[in-house]
């Protein structure tokens, strides 16, 4: 047996350890992860003393790549791979960034088609979500109920670009294939067919008692530590904030439809505790499923590619445009210097801002709770490490 | 307010540290401010009742090119809902710049990340340590002259 | 059965390895049929259709072909691990299981051996399987199989209480530790059945029983120590083929002895609920193993449903909710004998 030096033991940061505590690492292949997160965790027991996250596992170099592009087109199937859960959405921020660094605007069609992708994108996005948070809390089956309604929208993606989870599909002034027949139909369909279940995988697991203990007072973000730590989306909605960029900073045509932005009131704990923030993401997907019906019934007829500029060559500036992701506040920062390529391409991603709080708020709690922390947060580390 | 009622606040208060406005349409436009005075800037800004500047959207470093980085803080204000955009440029042979981690606890992280691929050295930051690379991993990825080290730990790098 | 074989050989000792040996005849079908059921209910009612090509039909073959995966795997024992503990803990783990199978009647001409003190054995021995999973926890040198080994010792021990009183509410009834006694107290039709008795105070302890062997057995809502999505796999983390499958062996083993130890004590056992319309040793036979499998199916169902408990929610669980509330159910089965 080696022989460890029990005297000075710390942790990757430096800080000693006492003598009943143990350093445990959760990740970075761990079922539970949600992705390459290691986090180290300092244990008295079953209580955590400390969590240091430590991410990059799956660095990419997004950024250093999308400078030796020759085209900003050429930017969008990387920008699908930083959230692989949520490609639309990620694709629609970058596009539209671009679009305001070239000052040019979109066709009616084109601006509808896009906002049904990313609310249909939105929803399977929670799906995920919620049914891995699920499978982290112990419920195995909900899970597969909530990929089951993943699979039509999946199916309605493919319909369309031909693709399931990386659509390389919202081009820089329009999209790159029109909707086929049938689509709205379907995508009607579907609207129908999905309200009756969100009310299943509320009978399922929301309100079960279970998940209630599990879930209710723990790890709770207060508004203002959540706003200062930079936190956006359902985490800082689920704290009380009534923040969202779709309604406060609007983009595209948003504020065309009826909708409300959900927010956790606390009604099984404390505001700010996971449980708000998964109902907010419940809620979240029945509000999209109302702006998606009023899309499809006001979607005008056109030509998606008429907006397509032949070269993109904005001139030298730079923008920070941000849109409300599935998982918040994505925003990106694009230098140009006047030529085809980018100069700098930066990705605001939410998880990276809404990960960094886990310290904050799970310091006390006990194993069992850091899992439904870190699953309530609803990281991707594909954004998060790019 | 506008982008430059806030500026002309902004000059009011610290004459000596605003190097440039820059306004620009549909770009968005910027305040360069000196990186000495940084702190005092950051803390007005938050504090102010006027501008209210509580949420660090995106701390983003850029490599500028003949020997300049930079980084640019774009800044929202949750009560006001008003933005601001202010840049800082330092030189690349020391790039120091003092933290705003204690204002904005999201700059945390991001700062690390423009350590990590920048090199700007943040001071006062609690915990200024590689973020997305190896913690050992030798040079500064985004700058525009990195050169892809050959070998990181006996494993050839580019394949 | 004992003078049946005692007739055909002459050696008692050969005797009573036979009827040591023949629960094993019905658990290793049963083994192969449960784990392939398991796995077959839980795609239904998770809206999908579980193994279905390996046999052809439906995928029947399943379990087999684990089986063999499992046996041809390599047998990985951690370096620093402590290897002559980290062996034995498997075995220790399934003795625990298969102890109690001895004083199982399976129907009134087979019990393992008939002793007296039929139930105070199942009791014991089947915490025999603490000391094996704090072995295997410690043997594997892991913090993770330490943390899953140190929480199930203090599952299954704090879920002996509830287990052992609400079994006293039985015994008090039928007045003898005798599973074979109980079972014959309990012949002729249903309302026979001791869950029918002194209303409700023993339903109440069948439910108090059902919940506690749920956590004996380390079944979801109680499946803390093997927290897939906490623990990787707990203290079964650092064990791999045939030590593994014996570990999932021994909690079907598990599961199936509290099913059938709910039957005999609350449900009738190898008997009938026709009175003697389809009774008999044969029949027995079947009665019982029906009544121990509907229980596992709903052991089953609950584990497809529910989320899992935090451990100090457990704790909370058995001391709090159901220690009280069997020690109720006896105070009131008590006065209700006397009065």
């Amino acid at each position: 047996m080696p022989e460890t030096n029990l005297e000075n033991i710390t942790t990757s940061t430096g800080r000693p350890l006492r003598h009943e505590e143990v350093v445990v690492n959760v990740g970075p292949q761990h079922p539970a992860t949600h992705g390459v997160l290691r986090l180290e965790v300092v244990l008295d027991g079953e209580i955590v003393v400390d969590v240091i996250p430590h991410i990059g596992y799956l660095h990419r170099c997004f950024e250093k790549h999308a400078e030796s592009m020759n085209n900003y087109q050429q930017v969008v199937p990387y920008v699908d791979r930083m959230d692989y859960c949520a490609a639309m959405n990620m694709d629609f921020g970058y596009v539209l960034a671009v679009e305001k660094l070239l000052g040019i605007t979109v066709p009616e069609r084109v601006e509808y088609i896009r906002v049904i992708m990313a609310e249909l994108q939105r929803i399977a996005s929670h799906l995920i979500a919620a049914g891995t948070y699920g499978l982290d809390i112990g419920a195995w089956t909900p899970f597969l109920y909530m990929f089951r309604e993943r699979e039509r929208i999946l199916d309605l993606f493919e319909m369309t670009c031909g693709a399931r989870l990386l659509y390389n599909y919202m081009w820089v002034g329009g999209v790159s294939h029109d909707l086929p027949p049938g689509f709205i139909d379907k995508a009607k369909d579907f609207c129908s067919y999905f309200r009756p279940k969100v009310k299943e995988y509320n009978d399922l697991l929301s309100y079960n008692d279970i998940f209630i203990r599990r879930t209710a007072n723990v790890g709770v973000l207060p508004a203002d530590v959540a706003i200062a730590y930079g936190c956006s989306g359902p985490v800082l909605r689920g704290s009380g904030v009534d923040f969202d960029i779709r309604r406060d900073d609007p983009y595209s045509i948003y504020n065309r439809f009826e909708w409300q932005p959900q927010i956790g009131r606390g009604e099984m704990g404390t505001t700010g505790d996971c449980w708000d923030r998964y109902m907010v993401r419940i809620r979240e997907m029945e509000q999209s499923i109302n702006i998606v019906e009023q899309a499809l019934n006001q979607i005008p007829d056109g030509d998606v590619f008429s907006a397509i500029p032949k070269r993109i060559r904005p001139n030298p500036g730079e923008v920070y445009v941000r849109t409300e992701s599935a998982r918040g506040e994505l925003g990106f920062y694009i230098v140009s210097d006047g030529s085809g390529s980018p100069y700098r391409v930066k990705g605001r991603s939410p998880c990276f801002s809404n990960l960094s709080v886990i310290p904050e708020i799970s310091r006390g709690c006990m194993v069992a709770d850091l899992i439904a922390i870190a699953g309530s947060l609803d990281i991707v580390l594909g954004e998060v490490d790019r | 307010m506008t982008f430059q009622e806030i500026s002309d606040k902004l000059k009011e208060n610290f004459k000596d540290s605003i190097l440039e406005v820059k306004i620009v349409s549909p770009a968005d436009s910027s305040v360069k401010v000196t990186s000495n005075n940084w702190r005092d800037i950051a803390r007005f800004l938050r504090d102010d009742p006027s501008l209210k500047f509580d949420y660090l959207m995106c701390l983003s470093g850029v490599d500028y090119g003949k020997g300049v980085l930079g980084t640019v803080y774009n800044i929202y204000s949750m009560t006001h809902k008003h933005r601001v955009n202010i840049k800082i440029e330092v030189n690349s042979d020391n790039p120091e710049i003092p933290t705003v981690s204690d204002i904005w606890p999201t700059a945390n992280w991001h700062e690390r990340e423009v350590y990590d691929m920048f090199g700007i050295k943040f001071i006062g930051h609690p915990d200024l340590r590689r973020i997305l690379m190896p913690d050992d991993w030798e040079g500064h990825p985004l700058r525009k002259d990195y050169q892809v080290a050959e070998f990181y730990r006996g494993i050839k790098v580019q394949y | 059965m004992e003078n049946f074989l005692r007739s055909i050989l002459d050696n008692d000792f050969f005797v009573y390895l036979i009827i040591g040996i023949i629960p094993l005849f019905w658990i290793i079908p049963y083994a192969l049929v449960v784990i392939y059921l398991e796995r077959k209910v839980s795609a239904h009612m998770q809206d999908r259709l579980g193994p279905m090509r390996t046999g052809g039909w439906h995928g029947w073959a399943q379990t087999i072909a684990d089986m063999i995966k499992l046996l041809q795997k390599e047998d990985i024992v951690p370096a620093a691990a402590d290897k002559k503990l980290h062996k034995l803990a498997p075995f220790i783990v399934f003795i625990g299981s298969y102890a109690v199978y001895a004083v199982i009647p399976f129907s009134s001409q087979y019990i393992g051996s008939n002793i007296n003190l039929g139930l105070l054995y199942v009791v014991a021995i089947s915490s025999l399987a603490v000391v094996g999973i704090l072995m295997a926890g410690w043997a594997s040198n892991n913090k993770w199989s330490l943390l899953g080994a140190m929480r199930s010792v203090a599952q299954i021990v704090s879920y002996e209480i509830p287990t052992v009183l609400s079994i006293l509410v039985v015994v008090m009834i039928a007045g003898s530790l005798n599973l074979q006694d109980i079972n014959q107290m309990q012949s002729g039709w249903f309302w026979n059945w001791f869950i029918f008795k002194k209303f409700p105070f023993v339903f109440i302890a069948f439910i108090i029983y059902f919940i506690a062997s749920l956590a004996e057995t380390n079944r979801t809502p109680f499946d803390i120590p093997e927290a897939e999505s906490e623990l990787v796999a707990g203290y079964i983390t650092e064990y791999s083929g045939m030590k593994f499958a014996m570990f999932m062996l021994s909690e079907f083993v598990n599961m199936f002895a509290v099913s059938a130890i709910a039957a005999t004590i609350f449900f009738g056992g190898w008997n009938s609920p026709f009175g003697s319309f389809m009774n008999g040793p044969l029949w027995g036979v079947f009665w019982f193993l029906t009544k121990g499998m509907i229980f596992v199916f709903v052991q089953m169902w609950l584990r497809w449903t529910l989320p899992r408990l935090r451990v100090d929610q457990l704790m909370y669980v058995s001391w709090k909710v159901l220690t009280p509330w069997a020690f109720a159910c006896i105070i009131g089965v008590g006065l209700w004998i006397v009065l």
